[in-house]
């Protein structure tokens, strides 16, 4: 039973700088990394030591309170350095990479007619369970629960955001076998655009086409519109690329952490799809930046800020560069004036220009200011959640409040248009994030 | 452009951070990014902002208010001097209001942005630009002749018990506007109400009547102005309220921008309408009414601080209801309100200031039973929940 969902409240932000439909591969990085702090609330226990051989599949370190939960090395080399931060917490585990990989042999295994246990434990001995995420919370699934079901969604909103359909068409059988094997932990529904032409043929999933603006393509929202979470249920999300990681496991036994970056905004000189591995070095796909440009590790609303040399992060399947916006504005304030700044609201003329693709730089555009102006944040949540609301219930730690007005159905992400729509420039991520490691404390 | 940021970075220097004047920042960054937008730079969150910010917003509805408020001028000279000569000039009457308003201005943002630095210095926050709309709302709602001194002490109440109190901007249960307007409404009632304050200089002047037209009507007269004189606001009363036609234009300008709420305003004025089309309806029921009651239900939106106070004061986010529903509910009771205590208050024919500031505080309680309906919603969903759940994380 297919069930077409439209999404009408939202914002497509439309920006300079898209990803061109080519795809290369990257210049090999000569270390990658795993950051711990990509995986919410997983404090890590180092199981190798510096200096040890690892093969891609490796285990690097377990979650101290789900020993299941196996993080392995994306590539094969040596582990050069723990980087540890603030009260020696693990920030990244640097891996030497050999110039080619060699993999750790899992056996190939058909997810169909395999033991659902063993299915569960392949995904977990490989390290492919730090994929599946667990809504509420946002955080890696627990493997002893059993979730009511997961949730893939196969395409993206997200401003240059990449195209699911062009990273996945070559890898639509390690797909398919990628929700074969999710399949058999829980019912698999499968979220994608309603122009969508490559998922026709999948099968054992149920199929959503979904329309609408941002943040149609957000899991959160499709979720709740299709099956939402109630208080003590489980919900486990996997991206799209991810699924063929899975896949590929079952299909040659090994873990294979492809990861298709797509580099796109403005300051990008070479706008193409590079083909990695998991934990690349940034400064290996869009070489060295100069101080006026920021890099995202992901997209605008959402990703994370990295510098020369950091490493892109677990999941993202996108590089951003955009200006820095460290400049001053002379009367800033004026309504009417500044109109290549794109804006939601109508206090400046950019929406008379709705085909316009704007270049955005990272000013805040603004001071933090209290809350004041009501409506903006419903128009941008398409929801039956009261943004306003169950932001004020964050900050106050107002756990009932936080229950009723539906912290379970969020994720950080689902707020990322709220931090960009407020006036008052409040960080409603950040809120949502604290919130939600609040009910992981008090109810979890 | 840049000689004059260098020379404020100069200025500012002494208030920057571990500097000996860090205390009074706030002051000094008021007035920077009145004139420089900073270069503050996104640090967690979503990269990229929307070009709004509260400044821009708040500065949208002074612009909105201007044209009002020039009207405003123009209206309370003409209306005393026609009453005193035959031939009225353009600028003279525009001077005369402007010698009598301006001050008025002056005198609340003066003590308004007074406390306002005084309390974000106090408390480490930066100024919050609420009051550039807040200090140009109160005089125009007042009478012409007000002493600036009650003015001052109104403008005082309204910002510290009114808003501070509660914890500043965003956290008021009142409109602050209105609050200043009670207070004096309450405080100086002669110099307030009946029928020798809405025209300057009335309550000197023999030659020279005072008297609005709800106030006529509320006498048992007929008022002696048209439908269009209403319309255009050449007629007596509170310097900002009087103009229907200026305040559609500065509601157009809201409304465009999405600055000011279309749902509360339209609301509003249905609600309005229907208590006017009730008590029109009461002579065909066999009651007999009075002239307040029988004025015609598009006069009742025409005169009066009706327009004004839905299109400037109802919409106030901080104090209106927050959520959609509730904006409609809200909109809806102050237009009710506003006609129904208006008819019926004997002291003083008007009804909007305190139809919204009744609204006000009922506004948070319709929010909650609009989002209790969320709740419910969401609960009712609990009934078939999965049970299997093993572990807490």
């Amino acid at each position: 039973m297919s069930k077409d969902i439209r999404i009408k409240k939202g914002h497509t932000l439309r920006l300079k700088g898209e990803t061109e439909k080519t795809c290369v591969d990257a210049p090999r990085s000569g270390t990658f990394a795993v950051k711990p702090p990509d995986f919410h609330s997983v404090i890590p226990k180092m199981v190798i030591k510096e200096g040890a051989r690892v093969e891609a599949g490796d285990e690097l370190f377990f979650s101290k309170y789900s020993e299941e939960v196996r993080f392995t090395s994306p590539v094969s080399g040596t582990l050069k350095e723990i980087k540890r931060g603030e009260k020696r917490r693990i920030m990244e585990v640097i891996i030497d990479a050999d110039p080619s990989d060699t993999y750790r042999e899992f056996g190939t295994m058909d997810p169909l007619s395999a033991d659902a246990e063993a299915v569960k434990n392949r995904i977990l001995e490989s390290g492919c369970w730090a994929f599946v995420n667990q809504r509420p919370y946002d955080i890696v699934a627990d493997p002893k629960d059993s979730p009511k079901a997961i949730f893939v969604s196969a395409f993206n909103t997200a401003p240059l955001s990449p195209d699911v359909e062009f990273i996945l068409k070559d890898k639509m059988d390690a797909f398919q076998a990628g929700l074969n094997a999710l399949g058999r932990m829980a019912k698999v529904h499968l979220c994608v655009a309603h122009d969508s032409s490559l998922f026709g043929t999948v099968k054992n999933v149920e199929l959503h086409k979904v329309s609408g603006p941002h943040p149609a393509s957000n899991v959160g929202v499709q979720i709740h519109h299709i099956d939402p979470i109630n208080m003590g249920e489980r919900v486990w999300t996997v991206k799209p690329e991810d699924v063929a990681i899975i896949g590929e496991l079952f299909m040659t036994g090994k873990y294979n952490a492809v990861r298709t970056i797509a580099v796109a905004g403005s300051e990008a000189e070479n706008r193409k799809y590079f083909r990695t591995k998991i934990g690349a070095n940034v400064t290996d796909i869009v070489g060295t930046v100069g101080n006026d440009v920021r890099i995202i590790s992901g997209d605008v609303l959402t990703g994370q800020k990295l510098t020369n040399g950091q490493y892109v992060g677990f999941f993202p399947n996108l590089i951003t560069l955009i200006p820095e916006g460290n400049k001053y504005r002379m009367f800033g304030w004026l309504p009417f004036t500044y109109n290549d700044i794109p804006s939601k609201s109508r206090t400046n003329l950019s929406w008379m220009f709705p085909k316009k693709k704007y270049t955005v730089n990272t000013n805040l555009h603004g001071e933090v200011r209290a809350l004041v102006v009501t409506g903006e944040m419903e128009e941008v949540m398409p929801m039956d959640i009261f943004p306003m609301q169950l932001i004020k219930a964050c900050m106050a730690g107002d756990i009932e409040k936080m229950e009723n007005l539906g912290i379970y159905e969020v994720a950080p992400e689902d707020f990322a248009l709220i931090d960009y729509v407020n006036t008052s420039k409040i960080e409603a991520q950040e809120i949502i994030r604290l919130g939600l490691d609040l009910m992981i404390t008090e109810v979890g | 452009m840049e000689w004059i940021r260098t020379k404020l970075d100069k200025l500012r220097e002494p208030f920057n951070q571990g500097k000996k004047y860090e205390k009074f920042a706030p002051a000094i960054n008021a007035f920077d990014t009145l004139l420089f937008t900073p270069n503050h730079t996104t640090s967690k969150g979503a990269h990229i902002r929307d070009a709004v910010d509260l400044k821009r917003v708040m500065i949208t509805v002074v612009l909105a208010l201007v044209p009002v408020l020039l009207f405003g001028m123009w209206n309370t000279g003409y209306q005393y001097l026609s009453q005193i000569q035959a031939e009225v000039g353009f600028w003279e009457a525009f001077g005369h209001g402007a010698l009598k308003i301006l001050p008025m201005v002056v005198v609340s943002y003066a003590v308004g942005l007074g406390i306002e630095f005084a309390f974000a210095i106090f408390r480490g926050h930066e100024v919050n630009e609420g009051y550039l709309v807040t200090g140009l709302l109160i005089p125009m709602i007042m009478p012409v002749d007000l002493p600036l001194w009650m003015l001052a002490i109104s403008v005082v109440f309204a910002v510290l018990i009114g808003k501070e109190a509660f914890g500043g901007t965003g956290m008021n249960i009142l409109n602050p506007a209105l609050t200043a307007r009670a207070f004096a409404f309450f405080a100086y009632p002669t110099y307030m109400s009946g029928n020798q304050v809405w025209v300057s200089e009335a309550s000197n002047l023999d030659a020279v009547s005072g008297e609005t037209i709800l106030g006529t009507l509320a006498a048992g007269q007929q008022p002696e102005y048209s439908s269009m004189d209403m319309f255009l606001g050449i007629i007596p009363g509170s310097i900002g309220e009087t103009s229907m036609a200026l305040i559609l234009l500065g509601a157009l300008l809201l409304i465009f921008t999405k600055v000011g709420s279309w749902r509360i305003m339209l609301s509003c004025f249905i609600g309005a309408a229907v208590m006017g089309l009730i008590f029109n309806a009461l002579p065909s029921m066999g009651i007999a009414g009075n002239e307040l009651t029988n004025f015609p239900w598009y006069e009742h939106l025409l005169v009066g601080g009706l327009a004004f106070g839905i299109v400037y004061m109802a919409t106030d986010p901080v104090s209106a209801s927050q959520t959609t529903k509730g904006k409609w509910i809200y909109g809806f009771l102050i237009g009710f309100f506003s006609v129904m205590i208006r008819v019926f208050n004997p002291a003083y024919p008007e009804g909007v200031m305190l139809a919204i500031l009744l609204m006000n505080v009922f506004a948070p309680t319709i929010d909650h039973y609009v989002i209790q309906a969320s709740v419910s919603r969401r609960n009712k969903r609990k009934k078939g929940i999965n049970p299997q759940i093993n572990t807490a994380v």
